[in-house]
């Protein structure tokens, strides 16, 4: 258990040092991710694409179903 | 249900895609050459134990960090735009394009989140063997990330491995190894890592051009040539090699694609290589579709043939016989085809009146030959086809299509040029004085970008109207959905991704202004 507490404690330092050591560029671009990150997962995915089948339909049946006929009712 | 669907809504949503893949295709490359330049340079470094490698390990490291930072998750849009607008296409294609996406997800958190992290956070707190074996994860891990999507698009241009279920109206994996092993996947995945270090090494000896230019940094720039060059050779040899096979793949694979490139239209034996040529509109139509005819080339007489078939007699069809089918040569029509499409797509109309019926024998019964290799052969294979409207339809911009390769493979012969250049002035001993290749090194930074979307324009407008070769055409796969929300969404990610691009050259230049020191 010791072990396994010292080891995780090693790999929080490794991480909570780089971050605290990182220079200007490393810290511009993390704020770069981070905004990137906000507007690609809460606002792209969460307002514009939420995913056309899944939106529409509950169960995969219902989801077949639809894509069957768009591949069956064509001129 | 598709005559609801306006063609503008089609383009929309190809345009967003295009954009998207080309901004995405402005990170990727960078980050897949530049690691293992950066992983050859460190190994010098704990090879010689010499503190100057290891000074310009970790210039080029912060900017790959950059390069890296700034790219990751835009590849994660592509997928949002296969589940919005392209919703029929995700379905049908099941789980063979998941199955791969998903190996590239994990191994890309894994590999490279966590191998990443030492790299940037671990000089001088790991052993310096350790550090140096996460710099090489970093790299193949990247390379390998590429493999699965890479993969999931050469399924997309040559579809095998799979069966459909008309019951589920899905394409289902029966051959993890086919789909892995695909021919198209295979030189595609080589081409395009390939061209990644080509890039990254046209970067490096750009960047390290520029300080010879500002008289700065000579230790630096030139070890960074050395290395830049050797392996900025070896990969656009590799590049040369690898086209070639691709190339040779396509004619099989996707013959009306490899027709358009060359601008053939009347297929031959001896067949020529167009080396430099111009097109000019004739008077000559297929169908509604103008024919290109040639105001000037100049060819290599029989190399197509051999390309193609390794036998400057052998055949090259032509996009007349593609699309008017020739018996004697064995090439159905597009006609054919187009009935053949027809018959499979009746077959899963009657399917789905027996599952509307209750009639289990018969859905079965139906559903079996759809798993049947000779009705896959002769039938399903076609399937695509009953979408279109007339057989010029499978013909893509012959235009775009032959630029656009011409001006790649011109460039790859001018990057080879250019890297023998760099390494005879640096074994000479003149590089210093050759200001003007200094110049025309850094400026051809832009250069292996160019090259790399051409190749993408190539392989995805070539393939026109298909979004899954031969099986559904880019019409049948866009979602219904109103394309004002296209726009917006477009406008959306060109302002996102230009801002991103901006951010990423403007801390890119502060750091390469400010040099290894810091």
């Amino acid at each position: 258990m010791n072990q396994v507490s010292y080891a995780i404690s090693r790999l929080f330092r490794f991480y909570y040092d780089g971050f605290r050591s990182m220079s200007w560029w490393g810290r511009r671009v993390w704020v770069i991710i981070l905004i990137k990150l906000f507007v690609i997962f809460l606002i792209m995915k969460l307002f514009f694409f939420q995913g056309f089948l899944s939106e529409r339909y509950s169960t995969d049946e219902q989801k077949s179903e639809y894509v069957l006929d768009q591949l069956i009712n064509s001129k | 249900m598709f005559e609801s669907i306006d063609f503008t809504l089609i383009d929309w949503s190809r345009a967003q895609f295009a954009l998207t893949a080309i901004y995405h295709w402005l990170f990727v490359p960078l980050t897949l050459g530049l690691s293992f330049i950066i992983a050859i340079m460190e190994s010098l470094y704990v090879k010689t134990g010499n503190e100057e490698w290891k000074r310009i390990t970790r210039f080029w490291m912060t900017l790959f960090g950059i390069n890296f930072a700034i790219g990751v998750a835009t590849g994660i849009i592509l997928e949002f735009e296969f589940g919005t607008n392209w919703s029929n296409y995700s379905w049908f294609v099941g789980d063979i394009f998941g199955a791969p996406l998903a190996i590239e997800g994990i191994l890309a958190f894994f590999l490279e989140s966590t191998f990443v992290a030492v790299m940037f956070f671990g000089w001088n707190k790991v052993s310096k063997k350790f550090h140096l074996i996460s710099t090489w994860l970093v790299a193949i891990g990247a390379n390998l990330s590429a493999l699965w999507i890479l993969v999931a698009n050469a399924w997309m241009q040559n579809p095998v491995g799979m069966v459909f279920n008309p019951d589920t109206a899905r394409n289902e994996m029966v051959s993890f190894w086919d789909v892995l092993f695909n021919e198209v996947a295979v030189s595609k995945f080589l081409h395009t890592i390939s061209s990644g270090f080509l890039l990254a090494s046209m970067f490096v000896l750009g960047i390290s051009a520029w300080y010879l230019l500002q008289n700065r940094e000579h230790i630096l720039a030139k070890r960074s040539i050395l290395i830049a060059g050797i392996f900025g050779l070896l990969s656009s040899l590799l590049v040369a090699y690898t086209g070639d096979n691709s190339a040779r793949t396509l004619s099989e694979a996707q013959p009306v694609k490899f027709a358009a490139f060359e601008a053939l239209y009347e297929g031959k034996q001896n067949a020529g290589l167009v080396a430099i040529g111009i097109l000019k509109r004739s008077d000559l139509k297929i169908g509604e579709k103008e024919v290109n005819d040639f105001a000037f080339r100049i060819e290599i007489p029989g190399f197509l043939s051999v390309m193609t078939k390794g036998d400057k007699n052998a055949f090259v069809p032509g996009i007349y016989d593609l699309v008017n089918g020739d018996a004697s040569k064995g090439i159905l029509s597009v006609t054919e085809k187009i009935e053949r499409g027809k018959k499979a797509r009746d077959l899963l109309i009657e399917f789905k009146a027996a599952k509307k019926n209750n009639d289990t024998q018969k859905a079965e019964g139906i559903s079996g030959m759809f798993r049947d290799k000779k009705f896959i052969d002769n039938y399903f294979r076609y399937f695509g086809y009953a979408f279109l409207e007339k057989p010029e339809d499978v013909i893509p911009g012959v235009k775009t299509s032959f630029y656009s390769f011409h001006i790649m493979v011109m460039l790859g012969f001018y990057f080879i040029l250019v890297f023998v250049m760099a390494l005879y002035f640096l074994y000479s001993g003149t590089l210093l004085k050759k200001r003007w290749f200094l110049w025309i090194a850094l400026w051809s930074i832009l250069l292996p970008y160019v090259a790399g979307e051409l190749g993408w324009v190539l392989a995805e407008m070539g393939r026109q109207p298909w979004i899954i070769q031969d099986l559904m055409p880019v019409s049948a796969a866009v979602s219904n959905i109103s394309s004002g929300s296209v726009m917006t969404t477009f406008a959306l990610f060109a302002i996102l991704f230009t801002v991103l691009l901006i951010a990423e050259i403007s801390i890119m230049i502060r750091q390469i202004k400010l040099g290894p020191k810091h």
